[in-house]
This record gives structure tokens, C-alpha cells and sequence, in this order.
């Protein structure tokens, strides 16, 4: 039968609303990519890779019981990168830690996303002129979100997981423009 | 039967390495014959970067350092120049000074334990020492705007005055905090298995820790009586009434335990500042282009992890000639190598957590 | 600020003792390269300064020379000394190494050594780089050191 974004086959059977919403968000009929990245979206393993200060507020104040990320589903942080979804880059990242973050990327089993973290990840921040600096983590690695801040606040961590979350269940909305 | 060593990388990326970090162990079986930390992995530069910026600007540098007491630090930069410049800095502003040092103090020490009761293996502890931690830090933030990097101190004085809703605030948490406390006392320190997995556990005898220029809560594990801010007072400390706490054996129970008086002594000095708080200005009439004579100087204070320390040189110019910081988590670490020595690599976890080290301040 | 520096007494016992050695104004003491083993060996284990703890060991670099600086406070006295050796020579600046005396000296003159290229002598496999990489070419810190900063 038609499956189309408007109608769900059980509108044909019922027309009472409450059971039609609770079957519409519990049932979905879709190819097998779009389920698997329901249960990847709703799920993200972080790698938290806390390098300088962004990793107390980006790591560990936002898992902690104020910011609580376990609401959505994100507070289980692997030590490995082998078991793990969403590499979070906090921190400045130097000459000498290059060659292993791009190993520790690396060694990431697909799908995966990453986060660069506070103004260090994204362009190098306060230290850009420096000897021993490189000027964000985005020349050794792809990026997925950006969220700036010295540190940024841990709703912006939360935020910045949504929006990753919404990439993943839309790749289109990444071509849009946020406000 | 020949047995040989091998080595294991307890690498740069750890969950309870506190940052970027390595260690390599040589390991005979499960017992460290001999470990050698690397350091570096954040190094950035900012003695290199603070020639390149005028005074007031490498501020913001230093909350980068140690980012978990952040006033302290601003605070031992402030007054190194200070002491070159001969600036006094009026009363009230030193009193604010004590305060929010104080409170990053107790903030600082909330993380090394939660963290080390994280470590040992017990991560109920960490939920319930950040979630005291938030209060603190919605008390600096009515103060300077920011949660961690506050960049609050300015060369003569402080950049703004205490806002009206602080007071009833830090009143709240100097009645809420002895009991918080009490549950950590309860929780983590009364725990059978972590008593087992601390005391006895990474000895450091009175004369190493002299000799390897360890300082803070290290030195006073072992026994040895000095507090910067009892030996030479700076500010305004010879005006309050605490005690420093000491251990007894120097082990790691000891260590930790010191923090969590230290805490408690801390909430007190607050407690005493606000009621001497005078009225006057936070600020000392600094010129807006400050160009401290020719010559050098050094000066100390009593952070959370040690003594920290800043040696200033300037050749009369806007922007420093050389600035060298004094980081104590550096020299504390130094002495790791031989601490480890002999024990397992489970207690190397333990003994790490003890020191109590920020990667930021280490590598500089 | 209270005063914690040498009483005059002290410090009078000091020139005699090694009449080549410089006082300034504020009390810092600067010191031949040849002397400091042995002035620093005086004032530690001599009871009447004890100054048994090294607290700071950096260097700077001037036009013509550099200059190693060391602090060192005294536990059961509650002094602190300030003492500095000039280096004139620019293209090898070495000076002997504390760490016989101080264990704390060690990672403090590595460092030095690594960003700033002084030789610390008479101490097997001392110094060596401990923060930057092994293959690093030059010392950040001198004046004259060239780099890229990553700002586009």
C-alpha cells in the first residue's frame, strides 16, 4: 500500500484521535536507514574527549544532576573510543596531541559525528598565536557542530546535541538557515 | 622461569588521567617497577603569548590555567604586579578578594573529591559534589558574569563590586554547606572500600616532600605545618581566625582528607569577611596605560593545589618583558615517577587522584 | 605586607662568608656560577637560615646576557631569598645543576632547558625535553626564536 508522510495506514481502520497519535508515534513504516537512525539519534554513545577547561562544563557539569543530559538519553560516556558515537572535542588541541586525536578519530566505528567544543576547537581561541596551537580541530578532522563560547554553558552542550540529533533524522535541515 | 618487564602506556587519553596525560609504566606482573610521566600534551605557549599582550591582558590567560579555582590564579598575577608597581590596594577590594578566593577554594576542592571518589570507583560521589559546586557558581557568576574563566581581578583592585542579591545568597550557602559536608564525610570518607584503597596507600616522608618543593594540600599530608597564608600572611589573612589541617602519615587518605577540612575552614573565613566588609572604593587610581618601572619581581599565594607563584620582569614598556608562573600541580607532579614505584596500577590511579593535578596548569 | 626577608645580621654572615657575591637594594643576591653549589649548600643545611624548600628556578633572557633566578623560602624560619647568576655567554649559557641537592630542582630545569636553552651541568642524562617534542627544533622562548602562529 501508499505509504506517504501524511497518511498512516491506520487513519484507514479509526478515525478517533488519540489512538490515531499514539500509533502514529509509535509505528513507523520507513526504509531500514531511516529506523536505525531513530534508535542512533535518540541513543548518541559520547566519547568525551576533555582536553582543557571546556571539559568540566561540556563533560561533566552536563552530565551532572543540574544539566542532566541522561534526560536525553546521552549521559553514557565511553572511555573507548571503540564503543562510542559522538567524539566531543573540548579543548585546545597542541602540535604534540595532534597525531593521536586524529588516531582516536580514526579508530571511531562509522557512523560517527563529531563536536567541536568552545572556541579552542573551533579556530584555536585566545592561543591562535601560539608556537605549539593548532588553529581548531577541523584541520585534522570533520566536523559536525560547532558550539562556541570560553567556555559555552552546558544548555548550549544540550543544544548542540539536538542539533545533531535533527542532523541525523534530517540530513536536508543542515542546508537550512538558522536563526 | 625468566620473567621480564613490560611497558604499558596508561595513555594521553584516560578517563581518570584529569586531562591529557601519559604515563608509561613498566610493569613487572601487576607491580610498577618504574613510571614516567609525559607531560606537554597541552602545552600552549602562554609565556610566549604573555610577551606579546599588554599587562591587563594576560588576565584572562591565567584563568586558563588552573581552570577550576580561576580567582586564584588571576589573583597570584595581580599581585606580582602589584609588588613591582608599589600599588596599594584599598581595603574593601582586598576583602572581596578573600571572598571569591575562598569560595573558588572550596569550589576547586569540591572537584578534586568528587573526582577522586569518581576514581577509586564510587561515581555517586561526583553527582553529589558538582551539584554543590552549582551553587557556588551561580554566586561568582552575580559576581563577574562567568562560570569558570572569570578574569575578575584587575591590577590595583577587582572589576566590580558585589551586587545586592549576593549577600542573601552566600548567607544560604554558609548555613546550607557544613551539612553538605557531613554527607560527604558520610558517604565517601566512611566507605569501607575506599579507606582500604587509600590509606597505607603512596607514603611521602616530610623530608622528600621538602626537597622535591612540593607544596598545598601534598605538603600538609605528610605533616608539615605551612600555610602560606598563616606563614607569611599576604592580604588580609592575619586578620581571620582558622586552622590549617594536618596529616599524619602522608598517605592518600590523608591528602583527601585535608580537603575536606580545608573546606570547612575556608566557609569560616567567609564567614569572617562579611562581617568585617568596610565600605570604600575597589579600585586603587592605576594610570589606563600601565608601564611598571624596569625590574623584576616575584610573588606568591596560597592556591588551592599549592603555592602559586608569578615572576614578573619589565623594561618599562606597556607590555611585559618575560613572565614565568610558579604552577604547583608542575612541581607537584614531579615527584610521581617515584611515588609509583613498587605499587599496583590500580594504586597508581589512586595516588594520581591524591595529587590533585589540573593539566592546564601543568603544561602551561 | 610584612617584611620576610633575611635579617641584616644574616645576611652580613653571608658576605663574609662569600665576599664575591652581590646585595641589592631589595635584598636579592646575585651570584658567580662557580659559587652556587656552595652558597646554596650554606644556606640550606646551615640552621640559622634553614631555607631548605626551592620554590621557583626560571630563567630570562637579556641583550647581552641571561640570568637564571631561584627562590627559596625556609619552613621553620619564614624567610624567603631571592638569589640570581648572570650568564654572559650567549651562544652556551650553562650553569651547574641543583638537582644533588633539591629533587625539585629536576623537572623545573628541564623545563627551563626546553624552552629556553640552558645547559644545567655536572648531572648524568640531565636535561631533557619534557614538554615539547623530543624533535623540536629551537627554544620557544628566546627572543630571537621564529615562528608560524595559526591567525589568518
Amino acid at each position: 500500500m501508499e505509504v506517504t508522510k501524511d497518511t498512516h495506514p491506520v487513519e484507514k481502520l479509526t478515525n478517533d484521535p488519540v489512538v490515531v497519535n499514539e500509533v502514529k508515534r509509535l509505528v513507523h513504516i520507513a526504509p531500514l536507514e531511516k529506523v536505525f537512525n531513530l534508535a542512533r539519534a535518540h541513543s548518541l554513545w559520547p566519547f568525551g574527549f576533555g582536553l582543557a577547561c571546556c571539559a568540566i562544563e561540556g563533560l561533566m557539569a552536563t552530565n551532572m544532576a543540574r544539566f542532566d543530559i541522561s534526560r536525553f538519553g546521552y549521559e553514557v560516556m565511553r572511555g573507548s573510543p571503540r564503543q562510542a558515537d559522538v567524539m566531543l572535542v573540548c579543548g585546545t588541541v597542541t602540535h604534540k596531541a595532534a597525531p593521536f586525536v586524529a588516531r582516536l578519530y580514526e579508530q571511531m566505528a562509522e557512523p560517527k559525528w563529531v563536536i567541536a567544543m568552545g572556541s579552542c576547537a573551533i579556530s584555536g581561541g585566545p592561543f591562535v598565536d601560539s608556537y605549539h596551537v593548532v588553529p581548531g580541530v577541523d584541520k585534522l578532522i570533520p566536523v559536525d557542530a560547532y558550539i562556541p563560547g570560553c567556555p559555552p554553558r552546558p544548555e548550549a552542550v544540550i543544544e548542540a546535541f539536538l542539533m545533531i540529533k535533527q542532523k541525523i533524522l534530517d540530513p536536508k535541515v543542515v542546508n537550512q538557515i538558522r536563526g | 622461569m625468566k620473567t621480564q618487564t613490560y611497558t604499558l602506556n596508561l595513555g594521553p587519553q584516560h578517563p581518570s588521567t584529569h586531562g591529557v596525560f601519559q604515563i608509561v609504566l613498566e610493569l613487572d606482573g601487576e607491580t610498577v617497577v618504574k613510571a614516567t610521566p609525559v607531560p606537554g600534551y597541552l602545552h600552549r605557549g602562554i609565556e610566549k603569548l604573555a610577551e606579546a599582550r599588554t599587562y591587563a591582558q594576560v588576565i584572562p590567560y591565567t584563568d586558563r590555567m588552573d581552570y577550576m579555582a580561576g580567582m586564584l590564579m588571576n589573583w597570584g598575577y595581580v599581585a606580582a604586579v602589584e609588588k613591582l608597581m608599589g600599588i596599594e590596594v584599598p581595603e574593601r577590594a582586598e576583602y572581596i578578594r578573600v571572598i571569591v578566593g575562598e569560595l573558588s577554594r572550596i569550589a576547586s576542592h569540591l572537584i578534586a573529591t568528587g573526582a577522586y571518589a569518581g576514581d577509586i570507583g564510587g561515581l555517586t560521589g561526583f553527582i553529589y559534589t558538582f551539584r554543590d559546586r552549582e551553587d557556588i557558581l551561580d554566586m561568582l557568576e552575580m559576581i563577574s558574569g562567568s562560570r569558570m574563566t572569570f578574569s575578575y581581578f584587575r591590577i590595583g583592585g577587582v572589576a566590580e563590586d558585589f551586587p545586592a542579591e549576593f549577600f542573601p545568597a552566600v548567607k544560604k550557602f554558609i548555613e546550607k554547606f557544613p551539612s553538605c559536608c557531613d554527607e560527604y564525610d558520610g558517604l565517601i570518607t566512611g566507605n569501607e572500600i575506599f579507606q582500604v584503597r587509600t590509606k597505607k596507600v603512596g607514603v611521602i616522608t616530610p623530608e622528600a616532600a621538602i626537597n622535591y618543593s612540593l607544596s598545598g594540600p601534598v605538603l600538609r599530608g605528610s605533616g608539615i605545618n605551612y600555610d602560606m597564608r598563616k606563614a607569611r600572611p599576604y592580604s588580609v589573612y592575619d586578620r581571620f581566625d582558622f586552622e590549617v589541617p594536618l596529616g599524619c602519615n602522608g598517605d592518600c587518605f590523608d591528602r583527601y582528607r585535608i580537603r575536606i577540612l580545608e573546606m570547612r575552614q575556608s566557609l569560616r573565613i567567609v564567614e569572617q569577611a562579611l562581617e568585617q566588609l568596610p565600605e570604600g572604593p575597589i579600585m586603587a587610581k592605576v594610570p589606563k596605560v600601565l608601564k611598571p618601572p624596569a625590574g623584576d619581581a616575584y610573588a606568591e599565594i596560597e592556591s588551592s593545589k599549592g603555592l602559586f607563584g608569578a615572576y614578573v620582569v619589565s623594561d618599562g614598556s606597556p607590555k611585559p618583558y618575560r613572565v614565568h608562573f610558579r604552577r604547583p600541580s608542575f612541581i607537584n607532579l614531579g615527584y610521581l615517577g617515584k611515588l609509583c614505584e613498587g605499587w599496583k596500577i590500580a594504586d597508581v590511579i589512586a595516588i594520581l587522584g591524591s595529587i590533585d593535578i589540573v593539566l592546564g596548569e601543568v603544561d602551561c | 605586607m610584612a617584611n620576610f626577608q633575611l635579617p641584616a645580621e644574616l645576611m652580613q654572615a653571608l658576605l663574609e662568608k662569600f665576599p664575591n657575591i652581590e646585595v641589592q637594594e631589595n635584598q636579592m643576591v646575585i651570584v658567580s656560577a662557580d659559587d652556587l653549589i656552595p652558597f646554596m649548600s650554606e644556606v640550606k643545611e646551615n640552621p640559622d637560615y634553614a631555607l631548605d624548600l626551592l620554590t621557583n628556578l626560571t630563567a630570562a633572557e637579556y641583550n647581552d646576557h641571561f640570568e637564571t633566578v631561584y627562590n627559596l623560602i625556609s619552613i621553620t624560619n619564614g624567610f624567603d631569598l631571592m638569589v640570581k647568576v648572570k650568564l654572559t655567554d650567549k651562544d652556551n649559557p650553562s650553569v651547574p645543576s641543583l638537582c644533588p641537592l633539591w629533587g625539585g630542582a629536576n623537572w623545573q630545569e628541564r623545563e627551563t632547558y626546553d624552552l629556553m636553552g640552558i645547559n644545567f651541568t655536572d648531572y648524568p642524562g640531565h636535561p631533557t625535553r619534557i614538554l615539547l617534542l623530543d624533535t623540536f627544533n629551537g627554544h620557544p622562548l628566546r627572543k630571537d626564536f621564529k615562528w608560524e602562529g595559526g591567525r589568518e
